[in-house]
This record gives structure tokens, sequence and C-alpha cells, in this order.
């Protein structure tokens, strides 16, 4: 199993520091890491080798905990403990940033683009979701503040392909959202982590949504819509969410992010244990049941805690981490023979 | 953070009748310890040592003196590079335990390698909220985020400086 996960090469991305995130853009060229120096760094390929091909300073006061590309990959957001989001546009190798979103009282956690493009959103210590939108002339305004957890928000994530938003917070819970009449809503609460939830990743399909916790379990939940032929109550026409599987035993600490490869369906989790985890999914599990198996395990991964896990978008199996130790990695992740 | 952040040294002392413990002695050095060749292991004591002088933000005493951390309440596991330590807030409503906490970790990720593992918590059934201070002092966004706080920080040094 630990041949399933071979290290292709390691970056220093943000020496004497921590590394907290790392995002792709959309056509698999570059990724981007954000850490505890405040900085973001570019990464591209140079032959064999991960070269850093712009750093961007300027732009926060304190840590920056996430980043995001935008659908069209020409924009990145920055989200940071000192309450700011930057947005940046790319031209060519530099990126310059066109606009900080304030508002949040305190540490933003997380950042996330819309599929459609034209929707962001972003989370905070100060417990509310913030929904943002962008027209044509790079104009960013919030349409919505939800207020639905009651703790520290620490993640959010946009469906694949509808306009349903998911944040993961302090206070155990998982929230979904959706638009209603003009206004943004809290259509669902998922309840079953003892602990903070420290993020999401939907399915290629968008009809599962996996959660990774501090309870040290990964736990996978299904949407049933309205007359779903399973019987699962639904209130209203808000479709309703249930636990179908939860992967427990395997994470000796908390788990800090989970990533769904949309080109394959495996899904990888970054421990503060130091080691990466892949699973599958059974082929000939109940879909309404499904069963993981654990189909690689790294232990020391990295030197420290591992703080994310990333599939390349376009390249299957190409696996980047990064970690307190402040450096970046990439694998390649091989589905083990016989499994 | 959960509150405490103004109560330092104004206004009266939540507790202003401490408890005053005997600070333990100083450490024999085993003939292991003195040869070169064999590597120190680190154990309860080493990590006992770093954290009995960290000052009590209220009083100007030390938390091994207030009796707030003691060896028997330290676990280390040098092979598993894991270090656990129970601390003992000295009245169940003290407002400055998660203050107290932070102090302690900080000085540990000052000081120990960074393969480390710390788990900093309250000693079980000694004070009111140990679930919501445990559960803050585990979160480690969160401690990085206070860290971040220059008044906070200022705070937590002045606990960590050896006092005059």
């Amino acid at each position: 199993m630990k041949d399933s996960l071979v290290l292709l090469g390691r970056v220093p991305a943000h020496p004497d520091s921590r590394c907290w995130f790392l995002a792709w853009n959309p056509t698999g060229t570059l990724l981007a890491s954000c850490g505890g120096d405040r900085r973001v760094r570019i990464w591209g390929t140079e032959g064999d080798s991960w070269i850093c091909k712009s750093v961007l300073s300027e732009g926060h006061q304190r840590t920056v905990r996430k980043v995001a590309w935008s659908p069209c990959g020409n924009y990145l957001a920055s989200a940071s403990f000192d309450a700011t989001t930057c947005i940046w546009k790319k031209n060519q190798d530099d990126f310059e940033c066109v606009t900080t979103l304030e508002g949040h009282e305190n540490e933003v956690k997380s950042v996330a683009w819309a599929p459609s493009g034209n929707l962001l959103a972003t989370c905070s210590r100060d417990k509310s979701v913030w929904v943002w939108e962008v027209d044509e002339e790079d104009e960013y305004e919030c349409v919505s503040v939800l207020n639905s957890h009651t703790q520290d928000v620490k993640h959010v994530v946009w469906h694949p392909s509808q306009e349903l938003l998911a944040s993961a917070s302090y206070d155990d819970t998982v929230k979904l959202y959706r638009e209603e009449e003009d206004d943004w809503v809290c259509c669902a609460t998922l309840e079953g982590h003892e602990s903070t939830v420290w993020s999401l990743a939907f399915d290629p399909s968008g009809q599962r949504l996996a959660s990774c916790s501090d309870d040290r379990t990964v736990r996978i939940w299904r949407q049933y819509l309205p007359d779903n032929e399973q019987g699962v109550a639904c209130s209203g026409s808000d479709p309703s969410w249930k636990c179908i599987c939860t992967l427990s035993g395997f994470h000796s600490r908390t788990i800090y992010d989970v990533a769904w490869c949309q080109l394959t369906g495996a899904l990888a989790t970054a421990c503060g244990d130091d080691a990466i985890r892949v699973f599958e999914e059974d082929p000939s599990s109940d879909p309404q049941q499904p069963t993981f198996s654990l189909t690689a395990h790294l232990p020391q991964a990295h030197s420290q805690d591992v703080n994310c896990v990333a599939w390349n978008p376009k390249e299957q199996g190409l696996l980047a981490s990064c970690s307190d130790d402040g450096e970046v990695a990439f694998w390649k992740y091989q589905r083990p023979e016989g499994i | 953070m959960v509150g405490g952040g103004g109560g330092v040294g104004a206004g009266l002392l939540e507790n202003a009748n401490p408890l005053i413990y005997e600070r333990s002695g100083e450490r024999p050095v085993t003939a292991g310890e003195e040869d070169e060749q064999v590597p120190d292991s680190i154990d309860a004591r080493e990590i006992f040592d770093l954290i009995r002088s960290i000052n009590d933000p209220e009083h100007p005493l030390t938390l091994e003196e207030l009796n707030v951390v003691e060896q028997v309440r330290v676990q280390v596991s040098d092979p598993e590079s894991t270090v656990a330590v129970a601390f003992t807030p000295t009245i169940p409503h003290c407002s400055m335990a998660t203050l107290i906490g932070l102090s302690i970790k900080v000085k540990l990720l000052r000081s120990l390698p960074q393969r480390f593992k710390m788990d900093v918590h309250i000693t079980p059934g000694t004070h009111a909220s140990e679930h919501a201070v445990n559960k803050q002092l585990a979160d480690k966004e969160r401690v990085a985020a206070a860290l971040e706080n220059t008044h906070l920080l200022e705070v937590v040094n002045q606990c960590l400086s050896a006092r005059s």
C-alpha cells in the first residue's frame, strides 16, 4: 500500500513557516500555495521539477489560510486571518490584486468560487458565511450574510454543478445553503460528527458529500430528493441528506482535509499524524450503503501535520500535499492491483 | 479566544489566597546523561522543567508553586513523539485557564523538536468550562490566529519570561 503513492518531488514552499492550503488551477498547470508567511506562491513545471513562478506578497498582513481559483482560471482569491479576502487577476506570470473584500469581523477561514464564476463564498471565525456576487466589470457585492452556525466556520465549498453551498464548522456540523426567492437560506444541517468539521468535498456527480473532522472520521453524506425511492423523509421541497458511510479507525489524529478526485472518484485525506491516505469505493457496494477500502497509506508523508491534499484536475493520479513543515509534495497515485 | 484578555494585573484577584506549593529540587545527573554518545530522550521531568517556571498571569508565582502543573500530570513518549500535559486551574471558574493553557502550549512549541505532537488540557473535573477550553487549545488554527494578535502574544510572553 505504500507503493500505491510514490513521491515525485518536494519544494520548500513556505520556509520557516507552515503551508496551509493548495489549489490547482482549472487546467491543472499551476498550483497555488499559501501559508503563515503571509504569502501566496504559484508553482509550475519546468521539465521534471516544480518551480516558483510568482510570489504574491503585498496582499495580506497576516496568515493566508486558503486560496481558490475562479472557474475561468484568470482569478485567484486568497482568504486571510487579517479578515480580508483578496482577488488577484492573472496576467501571464503576474498577479495583481484588483479588489479586497472586507466585512468579516475576524479571521477569514475559507473562500470558494461557484462553478458559474459569478458567485463567491467566504466564511470566518465570526460564525458567518458570506455570499458575494461578481459582475462583468469585476465589481463584487455581498448579497447575503448567513448566520446559521453557532461557532467558527472552517470551510466552504460549492456543489460542482448546482448553486448549492456547503459549510463546515467548529460547532461540529455541516450546513447547506441555496438561493430561495432572492435570498440565501440554510436548507440542511448535517449532524453526526463529534468534533470540529475541518473540510468538505463533493463527489464528481455532486450527489455525495465527504466531510472530515477532529473526531478522526470521514463521513459520506448522500442527497435524497423528495419522493425518493428509498423512502428517506424530506421536509417540503428541500432534499434531505443522510450519512451513508463513516470511515473510522483509520486516522490517529485530526483529519484536516479531504479531497475527492473528479477524474477517478478516489478520496484522499490529510491528517495530523503526518500521513496521507487514499480510499476507493468498492465497485460492488450498494450505492445507499457504500463501503470504501484503504488503497494507500503513507505514514510520514511529511515531517509534521499534513494540512491539505489536492488532486490535479486533469492528470490522473497526480496529488499535491502540504504541511506544517512548510513543504509542498507531489505524488503519483496508482490504485493497487487486486483491490 | 475565550475571555480573559483584559483581566491581567488589574482590580480584584479572582483567587486572592492561593495555596502555594514547595518547588521540587534540581534533578540529579545520571551517568547515561553525561555520556555524549548516548542521545538524551525527552522525559516527563524535562517537560516539567520547561513549564514549571511559567508565571501565573495574576499572581507573582509560578505554575509549579500554584500546583497548576505537576510532573505527575505530564505524559511523554519520545519514540512516539507525543507529549500530554494536564494543568489544574486554581479555582473552577478561573477565567485565565485558556491563557495559562496557551502559555504552556507556546512554551512547548518553542522548546521541543518539531516532530512532537502536543496535547495541553485541563485536569478532568477541575474547571467549569473544561471542554470549551480544551477544544480551543487543541485547535491549531485558533492557536495560530491567537498568536498573531500582538496584544495576546505580549501577555503570553510575559508569562513565559523569567521573573526578576
